[in-house]
């Protein structure tokens, strides 16, 4: 009992060090990426390479003067920012990144936990954190804050109902809901290598994006027409929790495509590579799904709104819908 | 594949953008010559160690912004010389009349961009500093 406890918090400490750490560097890497696509250089002034940025950065979000508008609604203002962050944490913690190793004679699993519906358990917090948003915006009691908040509740109902309906098809395939088993199913084939997970795999990739609201989905912090959206009245450490819990969703929907499509910790095609801890395929996946997701808001403009809507409504939906159905059919004809 | 391969394309154009050398100069450390013609801070040019200006105040008459103070003194041998003469910088709009206007060709705005300051104090260039540029 006490060697479960001390295994458990030892990996929560871990795994939460690890996702801090990734998320302060995956702004950098951003910035980085961005310049380099812009043919600049990107930060490179505290550290080598800028690689002490991020800890700047987060040492002048705490100096900075923490501002609470005079109008606004103290509680929700103030719990916003929370309500973000700590669903975009959660979300890790049932994520599988490795098999198990043997440490002091314990067989050690490379998760936080497994829950038999990690799938579920993730879809809910993954809409749980929309509410810091849509909160955030209500509470600062600005226009541009309302509207962001606005949007970003209207784009997370369209395209929660696209990931909903893409992950059945998946679940269908691998007959579980559980993630760990999930990715064993996939030692010998990735799901992304089966043709009929092909739609899926896209649809997921773009609704993912969009519920994360990144580009090209940014709607709810629009620059240009916004004034940076739901946080306009963020400043300090709130501002900055909004900016984590943003990149922390970043890490936690690349790391659960990896394991719905790209096989989790395993090599394609059941390959084996003795010595090297299966966690850096793990790693590698998701930074490779991370750099996919900064070099393609380098690339992309951000939709209209109706354009948002449109696509949402009468392109994903239709066909995740469609794509479950086919799915359907398939193994009930051919299996 | 009408929707798809644009956004390929575009995805290949920003990796190959990727790859490719930045442009950005790094400035402390490098400089950009500024153009043969570029107007910047102003000087006062001295001839024999002795400044060229007579304080005419031409230059303070002509200039669009009004930044330029002069306050004219004369030596013992009669000779005309600037006792206080300041260009309030911050407000200069470098268009080069003051050069244009002097008849003594007295003063002229070099190429030196690189000047700044803590407070508005700073940015009024003495008769010295000016010299000194
Ligand atoms: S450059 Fe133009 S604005 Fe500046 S001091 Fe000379 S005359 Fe005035
Ligand atoms: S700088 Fe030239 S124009 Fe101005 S006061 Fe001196 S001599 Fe006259």
């Amino acid at each position: 009992m006490v060697a479960f406890l001390i295994e458990s918090v030892v990996k929560v400490v871990v795994v939460f060090g690890v996702l801090m750490l990734m998320v302060a560097y995956t702004t950098w890497l951003e910035r980085r990426v961005l310049g380099r696509v812009q043919v600049r250089r990107g930060p490179n002034r505290v550290g080598p390479f800028g690689l002490l940025q991020p800890i700047a950065d987060g040492i002048k979000g705490f100096f900075k003067e923490d501002i609470v508008p005079a109008n606004a609604d103290k509680l929700t203002y103030i719990l916003a920012p929370a309500l973000s962050i700590i669903p975009a944490i959660l979300i890790v913690s049932v994520i599988p990144f490795g098999e198990s190793v043997t440490l002091f004679g314990r067989e050690i699993f490379l998760r936080v936990a497994d829950i038999n519906v990690a799938v579920l358990f993730i879809f809910g917090l993954a809409s749980l954190g929309e509410f810091g948003v849509v909160l955030g915006g209500w509470g600062s009691n600005n226009r541009y804050g309302l509207l962001g908040s606005l949007r970003a509740a209207a784009q997370m109902v369209s395209y929660e109902l696209a990931l909903g309906f893409t992950l059945i098809s998946v679940i269908m395939v691998s007959g579980s809901l559980s993630l760990v088993q999930i990715v064993e199913g996939q030692s010998h084939v990735w799901n992304v290598f089966k043709p009929i997970l092909w739609l899926p795999f896209a649809l997921y990739l773009v609704c993912g994006l969009a519920e994360i609201n990144r580009t090209p989905f940014d709607m709810p912090e629009a620059e240009s027409e916004l004034a940076c959206g739901f946080n306009i009245e963020y400043s300090s450490m709130k501002f900055a929790m909004f900016f984590m819990a943003e990149y922390a969703h970043m890490i936690s929907l690349a790391a659960l495509i990896t394991c719905l499509f790209l096989g989790g910790w395993n090599l394609p095609f059941g390959w084996e590579a003795p010595f090297v801890p299966k966690v850096t395929w793990f790693l590698l996946k998701v930074f490779v799904l991370v750099f996919f997701f900064i070099w393609e808001r380098g690339t992309f403009p951000r939709f209209r709104y109706d354009q948002v809507m449109n696509l949402g409504w009468k392109v994903l939906i239709p066909l995740s819908i469609a794509n479950v159905v086919a799915v359907g059919l398939y193994y009930t004809v051919f299996a | 594949m009408a929707v798809i391969t644009p956004l390929l394309k575009g995805l290949a154009f920003t990796l190959s953008r990727f790859f490719s050398k930045p442009v950005t100069i790094q400035y402390p450390e490098e400089k950009r010559e500024p153009a043969e013609r570029w107007r910047g801070l102003h000087r006062l040019k001295s001839e024999n160690g002795r400044l060229k200006c007579v304080a005419c105040g031409l230059c303070e008459a002509v200039c669009p912004a009004s930044v330029i103070t002069v306050e004219a003194k004369e030596t013992p041998d009669g000779r005309r010389f600037p006792e206080r003469f300041v260009v309030e910088v911050t407000r200069c709009i470098f268009c080069g009349y003051c050069e244009e206007a002097c008849p003594k060709d007295a003063i002229e705005l070099t190429r030196n961009y690189e000047f700044c300051g803590y407070t508005r104090e700073e940015f009024h260039m003495t008769r010295d500093v000016l010299a000194k540029n």
